[in-house]
């Protein structure tokens, strides 16, 4: 019986793991927009559906190598990114922040019913990235695909370490998220720093929808809960914290499979949102920064 | 209330009289029903978005709130469906307050996400607590409103009561607008930080609103629920809250009529659309309603673009520039600048 429960626990463990991966990469990308913009970008779950359905085409239809299939989704998803930027944020003058979220939820709008144009209403299926059997840890089952989407997960993770820490681009950007005028004064040019946030963000959100495809079977109206759920991760985290979103997203996949495990799992999702709203409502300014810091920052 | 507000009433209710005469099916009259409710939830919603500044994704849930309150109430505990709706009124307030008053303490716009969040929960709760809500297979049997020992049976009989509850319901929210909380909201609007130093309680006004616009979705659930006598959770699911959004920012925010007009289009367009498959067939596209979300999405984002104060707004100045166009002829000089 013990045993019994030891594997359980293991069991929702990597389950709750690698779901928190891309809970953590959804934020991530959250987190981009949020501190090029001030805004929440509601077509950011639509992002990760968009990556999910373009590989399943590409592998799956024209049957495309995985790499290179994987490279021209990230590509696609890029592109429509820098295309959302451009056509849809860009041209506002004088934004408000209502008007700009506005547009984000009618851009959402568009690529979900634009998705169920292409892809049909159904799931998609996809093989996973490797055919290896499952490995067994202590009685429980881990797919080798999970291995892949943890990896995947640290190896964004260190790019974007990486990114905004050692090159010139990254370092504008951190910039422009500190303060816009200052960033604008010392010669950077904000605008388009706002469309890098944006391509890095969809292109980030592409890479999770395609490690997760194999897992879930991808479908259009995917978009909203992955989304919502990510935003839970940024704020737990601490919105516009990247480091925070990640272990925040890695905790909420866990506390997800946890209770689904052993409270319901019909209410699997509820207990995840009331995390999300819990942590909103007691700590806005999330799990992870210090309350000096919070201080400072307007809420 | 200004001299225009009482052309726009009786403008309203000369429509709302005639309407049943043009259309003449009982089909439409029943589409007209339906976008009463959808009327009386934006008037709420506008009071929200547009006077308090404030995005609430999760106005589907108030709704789903009052139409489960009364469906509950009225068909397992024997109450009237008066006070059935009164208590999921009360319920739905209730549950504004809890919701709204941590988020919007917070600046920004974490009350769109809580609130989705907020719709998201109660679907998922309307689905799976089956011993309580019915779970998908839903409530039967709800009995229709009556109204001073009349019951409203035809559907041209609840198309007027409806109705009479967005007039009643509009003229309620001028009458906010225009009083104390009114300007202080406008003022929140304007710049929050301005407002509370003039003295205006900026949390306590917002919450307020946030409550008042719950009570307007729970209101309007509950006329659904006596209208169709049946609910399911479908109805409820995140996408009409976000459609709701959707028809009040199409109208126009900083107006009530804006909301009006924006629900009146938006729910007529599914029918308008259908009529538009027949020619759209004739020149080789197939039009499902399955799109109508590409199309909801499409008109959203190029109002927000190109007429970000909505139509109402448009269709203001666009009479306004006629109407000096139109004076101008008639001093003879079309194209003097004045």
């Amino acid at each position: 019986m013990e045993t019994g429960l030891i594997t359980d626990l293991l069991q929702f463990l990597f389950m709750g793991i690698q779901r928190g991966a891309i809970y953590a990469m959804v934020a991530i990308g959250f987190n981009m927009i949020y501190n090029s913009t001030g805004i929440i970008n509601f077509a950011q779950g639509e992002f990760v559906v968009l990556g999910g359905l373009m590989m399943v085409s590409l592998t799956m239809s024209l049957k495309l190598s995985l790499v290179f299939a994987f490279l021209m989704s990230v590509a696609f998803v890029t592109v429509v990114g820098i295309l959302m930027e451009r056509l849809t944020i860009n041209p506002v003058r004088r934004p408000t922040v209502l008007r700009l979220i506005i547009i984000t939820i009618a851009v959402s709008m568009l690529f979900k019913g634009s998705a169920m144009c292409f892809w049909g209403k159904g799931s998609h299926y996809m093989h996973h990235f490797t055919d290896a059997p499952p490995l067994e840890v202590m009685g429980a089952t881990i797919l080798p695909q999970s291995l892949w989407v943890i990896g995947i997960l640290a190896l964004v993770v260190i790019g974007y370490v990486m990114f905004f820490n050692w090159t010139m681009t990254g370092k504008c950007m951190r910039a422009c998220a500190i303060n816009r005028d200052a960033a604008r004064l010392a010669g950077i040019n904000d605008r388009r720093m706002v469309m890098l946030s944006f391509a890095l963000s969809a292109a980030i959100g592409a890479v999770a929808g395609i490690i997760i495809t194999p897992i879930i079977q991808m479908d259009y109206a995917r978009g909203a809960l992955l989304g919502l759920k990510g935003f839970g991760a940024a704020v737990i985290g601490g919105l516009g914290n990247s480091m925070g979103a990640v272990a925040a997203g890695l905790l909420l996949g866990i506390i997800e499979a946890l209770s689904g495990g052993f409270i319901s799992s019909h209410y699997m999702d509820a207990i995840a949102l009331l995390v999300m709203l819990g942590v909103l409502f007691v700590r806005p300014g999330g799990l992870f920064g210090s309350s000096e810091e919070v201080r400072l920052k307007e809420f | 209330m200004h001299a225009k507000d009482y052309i726009g009433f009786s403008i309203l209710i000369g429509m709302v009289l005639v309407m049943p005469h043009l259309v003449g099916n009982d089909y439409y009259v029943g589409v007209l029903v339906f976008a009463a409710f959808n009327c009386l939830a934006c008037i709420g919603l506008c009071l929200l978005m547009g006077y308090a500044g404030q995005i609430s994704l999760g106005h589907g849930a108030f709704i789903a709130i009052g139409a489960y309150a009364s469906g509950l109430l009225t068909t397992k505990m024997g109450w009237s469906p008066w006070t059935a709706m009164a208590a999921g009124a009360f319920l739905a307030m209730a549950i504004a307050f809890i919701v709204g008053i941590p988020t919007l303490r917070l600046k920004g716009h974490y009350l769109a996400m809580a609130t989705l969040g907020f719709a998201s929960i109660v679907h998922i709760v309307a689905v799976a607590a089956v011993d309580l809500t019915g779970g998908p297979a839903g409530v039967l049997g709800i009995p229709r409103i009556g109204l001073f020992g009349f019951s409203l049976d035809s559907d041209i009989q609840y198309y007027y009561f409806a109705w009479t509850a967005v007039v009643i319901g509009l003229y309620l929210a001028f009458n906010i607008i225009d009083s104390r909380i009114g300007r202080g909201l406008r003022a929140i609007h304007g710049s929050e930080d301005a407002a509370s130093a003039a003295g205006v309680n900026t949390s306590v006004y917002k919450i307020q609103v946030f409550a008042l616009s719950a009570v307007y979705a729970s209101v309007s659930g509950s006329l659904y629920a006596y209208y169709v006598n049946y609910i399911d959770p479908g109805p409820f699911d995140v996408m009409h809250s976000i459609l709701l959004v959707t028809m009040v920012a199409v109208g126009g925010l900083r107006h009530l009529w804006g909301a009006v007009i924006g629900a009146l289009l938006l729910s007529l367009l599914p029918e308008m659309l259908s009529f538009a498959a027949a020619p759209l067939q004739a020149i080789g596209i197939e039009y499902k309603p399955d799109y109508d979300i590409i199309v909801y999405g499409t008109i959203l984002l190029l109002i927000m673009l190109f007429l970000p104060e909505g139509l109402f707004a448009g269709l203001a100045a666009g009479c306004k520039s006629a109407w000096n166009l139109f004076k101008k002829i008639l001093k003879g000089r079309p194209f003097v600048r004045e």
